[in-house]
Order: C-alpha cells, then sequence, then structure tokens
C-alpha cells in the first residue's frame, strides 16, 4: 500500500555491477518506500535475479557504479550479514540444503543473533519452540518441518515456504522474494502469497522478482518495474503486469 | 569470502607448547640392546622380554608398508628415541609427589589430575612421553574389582591378565608398526571390568609426546567380562616441533558375553604447520575381538591433529549376535594426510556392524576412508551397513573413499552408501543472508555434517570436538 510520506527504506542510484568481468547491471535507479510492494519483471538475463543478489551483497557480483542507501545506511559498506542484520532479506530462487543443520536450530540462531543486534534478550530453545509455533501457522507448514534439516528432502514448494517462514520469524524492513513463485502448485502458491500478505506492515516493504503475473493475484503490487538490459525501462502500476501478461515484452524492448 | 573462511581454518594449534622437565632419555636407536634396557628399567618378567625380542626380530624381517594413500620421506627408525620419561621415577602414592610442572602441563591442557577438581566423575591414566604420570580414582574403581592402572603397573600386579590376553586381538606380528610396537611399548593404560560390572564412570587416558624426536609406543588393554560394560575414552596433544614424530600404538580390546565396550579419542596431535613441516605420525593398531556373543564394542573417533594419520580402529566379530560399530570424523587441513577407516570382520551368525564415517578435507589435504567389510563363511545372517560422507572444503583438497566388501556368506547382507559434498559459496552466503557471520556459519555446517558421529560421543568430548574442528577450520572455505 502507497502511505503517504512514509519514509524511505532504500534508494538506488545508478547502480552497475557485473560478474567475472561482464556488465550485468548499467544503471538501475529504485526507490522503496515502507508500506509498498513492488514487482520487477523481465525476461530472463534482463538483471532481476542479479539485482536482488547485488543488494544482498553476493560475492560473486562487483558493483562498479552507484549507491545503494538502506534505512540510512550505506548498503555497498556492509557485509552481506549486516546488511541481513540491517532488516534487508532475500528469499532464494534455489534455497540451499544444510544437511545435519536443523531447521528450528537454524531459525533460532539467526533469530537470536537479530535479537542481539537488536539489544534484546535471546530466546532459550523452550521459550524459542513457543515463538515458531506461531510463525509456522504462517506458512500452513507441520511442526515436523523443524525438526528436518534444512531444505534437505523438500519438494520445491516445502522449499520456498521455509524461505517464507524465515521470513516471518525475522521480520526484516525489506524483502526481496527472488521468483518465490517460480516452481510452485497453485495450491502452495496461495499459501506462500497469503504467508507474505500476513507480514505486510506500514513499516516494511515488499520486492518481488518474477516472470508471471500470477503471483501479483496474490501479492497486489504498488509498483511494477520492467528490468531490460540491465536497467529499469518502465515503471507503472498493478495494470502494467497485467498488460506484459497480455502484449509480452518485445513492445518494450523496441521502445528501448 | 575466501579470506574470510581461509582465516577460519587457520588457527594456531595452542596445546603447542614445550614443558621444560627433566627427563630421562634412552639415547637414539633401536637394537636389542635398547629392547633389554627398556625391558630392564621397567622391571619387567622374563616372558616379557621374550615378547618383545621375538617381536623385534620379526619386525626386522618386514618392509614398511606403502598401499596407504599418503607419502612422507622415509622414517629413520635408527633417528627415534625410544624410551624418555620425567624424572624422578619412583612409585607415586598419590598426586602430592607429582612433579608440579607435570600437575601444571596437563591443567594447562585442561586435564586437571586432582580428583577433587573433576567434576565429570571421569577416571583418567596420564601418559607423559613414555610412561604413566598418575592414575586418578584408582582406589575408587578397585572397591568393585575394576582394575583400571597403567600398563606397567598391570605387568607388574596382574601378570596372569597380561599374559592371557597381550597380543590376543593383534598379534605381534600383525603388521609392521604392531609389530614395531610390540617389541618396543613402555606404557599405556590396562582395564579390567569384572563379570557383571557396569563400570561407574568414564575411564579416560590423556596421552602427551612432550620430548622432541622421541616415539610414542603406547599399549592399552581392556578386558570386559561376561555380561560387564565401560566407556573409554582417549585423548591426545603434542608440542609443535618441525621434526616429525612416530606414534605408534597398539590397542586391543577384548569383550566376552554380552559385555559392552565404548571407546572413543579425540585426537589432536600436532599437525604440522601449514606448510606440512613437522607434526605427528600417527600409526595406530586398534582391533576389538567381540569374543562372546552378544557382546558389543564401539569405537567412536574424532581425528584432527596428526600430519600423516593412519589407523583403521577393526573389529572381529566372532561372537554370535555380537555388534560392531565404527563411527569417524577425520578431518584434514593445510597439508595433513589421513589414510582412516576400519574392519568389520564378520566370524559368527547374525553379526552386525555399522560404519559412519566422515571425512572433511581442508586446504591442500588428502584425506582417505578405507574400509574391510568381510563376511565368513559361517557368518549366516550378518549384516552390515556403512555410510562414508565427504565434505570438501576449498578447491585443492582431495576426498577418496577406498572400500573393500568380501562374502563368503550367502545369507549376509551387506550396504555401502557414499556421498560428496562441498561448503559452496552459495551455502555461505545463504547463512550470512540470514545474518549468521561465517565462523558460526562452518561450525554449524561441519557439526551438521557430523552430527550422526557427534551423538555417540560422551557429551563433554562432543562439547570438545566441536570446539576443535571449529578451531581447525578456521579460515578453510572459499
Amino acid at each position: 500500500m502507497i502511505y503517504k510520506d512514509s519514509q524511505v527504506l532504500l534508494e538506488v542510484k545508478n547502480l552497475k555491477a557485473e560478474v567475472a568481468g561482464v556488465e550485468i547491471l548499467k544503471g538501475v535507479n529504485l526507490t522503496i518506500r515502507a508500506g509498498e510492494v513492488h514487482a520487477i519483471m523481465g525476461i530472463n538475463g534482463s538483471g532481476k535475479s542479479t539485482l536482488s543478489k547485488v543488494l544482498a551483497g553476493h560475492p560473486d557480483y562487483t558493483v562498479t557504479a552507484g549507491e545503494a542507501n538502506f534505512s540510512g545506511k550505506n548498503l555497498f559498506e556492509l557485509a552481506p550479514e549486516e546488511r541481513a542484520r540491517a532488516g534487508l532479506f532475500l528469499a532464494f530462487q534455489y534455497p540451499v540444503e544444510i544437511p545435519g543443520v536443523s531447521n528450528s536450530a537454524l531459525l533460532r540462531l539467526a533469530y537470536n543473533t537479530l535479537q542481539t543486534e537488536r539489544g534484546l534478550e535471546e530466546l532459550d530453545p523452550l521459550e524459542f519452540e513457543d515463538f515458531i509455533q506461531d510463525k509456522i501457522k504462517v506458512v500452513e507448514m507441520d511442526p515436523s518441518f523443524l525438526s528436518r534439516s534444512v531444505n534437505e528432502g523438500f519438494s520445491g514448494g516445502e522449499k520456498k515456504r521455509n524461505e517464507i517462514l524465515q521470513m516471518a520469524v525475522l521480520e526484516p524492513k525489506l524483502a526481496i522474494l527472488d521468483e518465490t513463485d517460480s516452481g510452485l502448485d497453485i495450491d502452495a502458491l496461495r499459501i506462500v502469497a497469503h504467508g507474505v500478505n500476513s507480514l505486510l506492515s506500514a513499516n516494511n516493504a515488499v520486492v518481488m522478482v518474477t516472470h508471471y503475473q500470477r503471483l501479483l493475484n496474490y501479492i497486489v503490487p504498488d509498483f511494477v518495474h520492467v528490468m531490460d538490459g540491465g536497467r529499469i525501462v518502465k515503471t507503472g502500476g498493478k495494470e502494467l503486469a497485467l498488460e506484459l501478461e497480455a502484449r509480452g515484452y518485445d513492445w518494450l524492448r523496441a521502445a528501448v | 569470502m575466501s579470506a574470510v573462511l581461509n582465516n577460519l581454518v587457520n588457527q594456531p594449534y595452542k596445546h603447542g607448547f614445550v614443558t621444560d622437565i627433566e627427563t630421562e632419555v634412552v639415547p637414539k636407536g633401536l637394537n636389542e640392546d635398547v629392547i633389554r634396557l627398556i625391558s630392564r628399567k621397567k622391571e619387567e618378567p622374563e616372558w616379557l622380554l621374550e615378547f618383545r625380542l621375538s617381536a623385534y626380530r620379526h619386525w626386522l624381517t618386514l618392509t614398511e608398508p606403502a598401499w596407504a594413500n599418503v607419502t612422507y620421506p622415509k622414517i629413520d627408525f635408527q633417528d627415534i628415541i625410544y624410551f624418555a620419561q620425567p624424572k624422578p621415577k619412583k612409585q607415586l602414592a598419590s598426586l602430592d609427589e607429582v612433579d608440579p610442572e607435570l600437575l601444571r602441563t596437563f591443567a594447562k591442557l585442561g586435564v586437571p589430575l586432582h580428583e577433587q577438581k573433576l567434576m565429570t566423575g571421569v577416571a583418567v591414566d596420564v601418559i607423559f612421553d613414555s610412561v604413566s604420570v598418575t592414575t586418578t580414582y584408582k582406589a575408587k574403581l578397585a572397591e568393585i574389582g575394576i582394575i583400571f592402572c597403567s600398563f606397567s603397573e598391570a605387568v607388574r600386579e596382574h601378570p596372569e591378565l597380561i599374559k592371557q590376553y597381550l597380543g590376543s586381538v593383534v598379534p605381534a606380528s600383525d603388521n609392521y608398526y604392531a609389530s614395531l610396537n610390540s617389541a618396543v611399548f613402555t606404557d599405556g593404560s590396562f582395564c579390567f571390568i569384572p563379570k557383571g560390572t557396569k563400570c561407574p564412570m568414564d575411564l579416560s587416558t590423556y596421552f602427551r609426546i612432550n620430548t622432541e624426536g622421541s616415539g610414542q609406543f603406547e599399549r592399552t588393554l581392556i578386558i570386559a567380562e561376561e555380561g560387564s560394560s565401560v566407556c573409554y575414552l582417549e585423548g591426545c596433544t603434542a608440542p609443535q616441533f618441525d621434526t616429525n614424530q612416530l606414534h605408534a600404538a597398539v590397542v586391543e580390546l577384548v569383550a566376552l558375553d554380552n559385555a559392552d565396550i565404548k571407546y572413543s579419542t579425540v585426537q589432536n596431535w600436532y599437525a604440522g604447520d601449514e606448510n606440512g613441516k613437522g607434526g605427528i605420525y600417527n600409526f595406530v593398531t586398534k582391533r576389538g575381538l567381540c569374543k562372546g556373543i552378544n557382546s558389543k564394542i564401539s569405537w567412536t573417533q574424532v581425528e584432527t591433529g596428526s600430519a600423516i594419520t593412519w589407523k583403521y580402529p577393526s573389529c572381529v566379530l566372532l561372537g554370535d549376535n555380537s555388534v560392531g560399530e565404527f563411527y569417524s570424523v577425520a578431518l584434514t587441513n593445510h597439508k595433513q594426510q589421513a589414510d582412516t577407516g576400519t574392519k568389520m570382520i564378520h566370524v559368527g551368525k547374525n553379526t552386525r556392524s555399522k560404519i559412519i564415517a566422515k571425512g572433511i578435507s581442508a586446504g591442500r589435504s588428502n584425506n582417505s576412508y578405507r574400509g574391510l567389510v568381510k563376511m565368513g563363511s559361517r557368518a549366516t545372517g550378518a549384516r552390515n551397513y556403512s555410510q562414508c560422507d565427504s565434505m570438501l572444503i576449498g578447491d585443492q583438497c582431495i576426498a577418496n573413499t577406498f572400500p573393500t566388501i568380501e562374502v563368503l556368506n550367502t545369507t549376509a547382507k551387506v550396504e555401502h552408501e557414499a556421498s560428496t559434498s562441498k561448503i559452496g559459496e552459495d551455502q555461505m552466503f545463504f547463512f550470512a543472508q540470514r545474518g549468521i557471520g561465517s565462523e558460526e556459519a562452518i561450525s554449524m555446517i561441519i557439526n551438521g555434517f557430523c552430527k550422526d558421529v557427534f551423538v555417540h560421543l560422551p557429551m563433554e568430548f562432543a562439547v570438545e570436538a566441536t570446539k576443535l574442528l571449529g578451531l581447525k577450520l578456521e579460515g578453510s572455505v572459499g
């Protein structure tokens, strides 16, 4: 939802970045305010996922120009874990498996790290157990998932729900969902979308990186951005996504 | 991120100090006179000297084995000190008589020798270079018939048991290093758990090599009589020298009917520096004999320290329905080499064995699992399950698995599973993105990987092992 005079969470200016010497982002500008829902769309290779990873600080990518300000901090001066602790969350397109590490152990460590950062008390395993029971309802997850190894043997849909569970636990200011809808069947999509919607507030924001309009039926964006060739080439309201669905991307590309 | 991971893996070895203590050493070199001298110093009976000499004569006919997947310069066996002991050597009635310097050494190593300071109630036999310094809780254990003492003392006080069991599991002619050990072993631990007795506390031996140029050749013998059980822990450290030191131990376990022996090791000898200079050559023969029906022997090892590890704690499952287990974590970093695994020899009916081996390789190290599962012709209904997992950290290390399976009985079942994984940047980035720093991330990944083994370690050891792996890996992922 667009709130009048709400605080700017993220401001990206003329961001350029490369991977292995190849420039992928060629000058991205983006402003995200608290309360807003953004969607970033575009064809494969347009730079959508790269933008998510660069913002989160993936070591494979090098920022060559531009700036990003996140909650008053220079994002590019922060290590990836500092960005996370400052409230930037990335739901991964391909969540990794961590054999032998239980979901609840990971969640508790992540949560307590954040609590320490905020100067708050850590939760002991019993307190965390109570805390997490409410959170798993957000993504309709069976409690047995908590004792299983992180993502090991999870279906595609379960992995994505697990990402949203992590988001529910960490309550980030800005969540970037990198193709969270890919590989989801309709039930899982509904659950994931419901989870994200229930976490939205006037104090946080969500960026969805997606190929498809389908997700946007469930999580309705305030802004839709189209990326092409490493830049945002068009920004509109939610109707832009419908237009893309109907007309494809070619008309935008021709206009570039 | 690579730099961070590298720093993480490369923490200094903290047990590398040398204790300045007056030590009596037998001059370097090995011959029959040296063996006679060792035997005389220990006031051994004639039959034991004969055991040593015949082992030595057999050893002279053997050549050093070269089949292990490790490389090192040829060992000059004449350049090793075979006997080193802190002075003065006298019979100690209480800890008050132990050299305070030694007490401080072990306190520094986290092994307090004063019984009142032992929170966990673990009885400890402490071996410094070639001799046992002290054994705690000995009198208390003796009240219920448990013998726990140094090997030398056992030779004096219980010669009939030593004579009956010494070499009964690992014969003096078993292999090159076992023969060498049989010829020159100096001390070690002896445990005897009488019929029907559950040992009320964990028994532990702590090995410390202190003298430069000395070898450590200890001998451990554990006998669990019918229906008894014991949990035994072994820990080891050594100072940091530029020269390599040889550690060639022999451990023999005997479990009679319905007896249960659990043997855990956290090995943290000095591993050499990052270029592979110095460190311990750990060439050890460990074998357990499940002699009685329904007996059980379980090995758990965490191998982190040596320059070269060459070690296969094994079980001979002779008694029907007996059980052998092997749980292992072997971690190598820098230029360490490990060739370790187990042998499960199924002889009796319905014998069962389980092997869980985890290898972690970092730096430029080489880590091999080598195992033998043998189902003898009488082993009707025998079963084995093996799982060997390797984890690679960085792109310059090597992991190998060499499993051998021999089945001579058609009703036997053998299962083998193996996997290889890598701590990748994606995993590290995932943790970072959840706000977790790289040290904690590595520790979590490694502990997750080793969980199936760590659950079999006694609590204090598991905590120790967890910390140790974290330390050893500081700085290595990339």
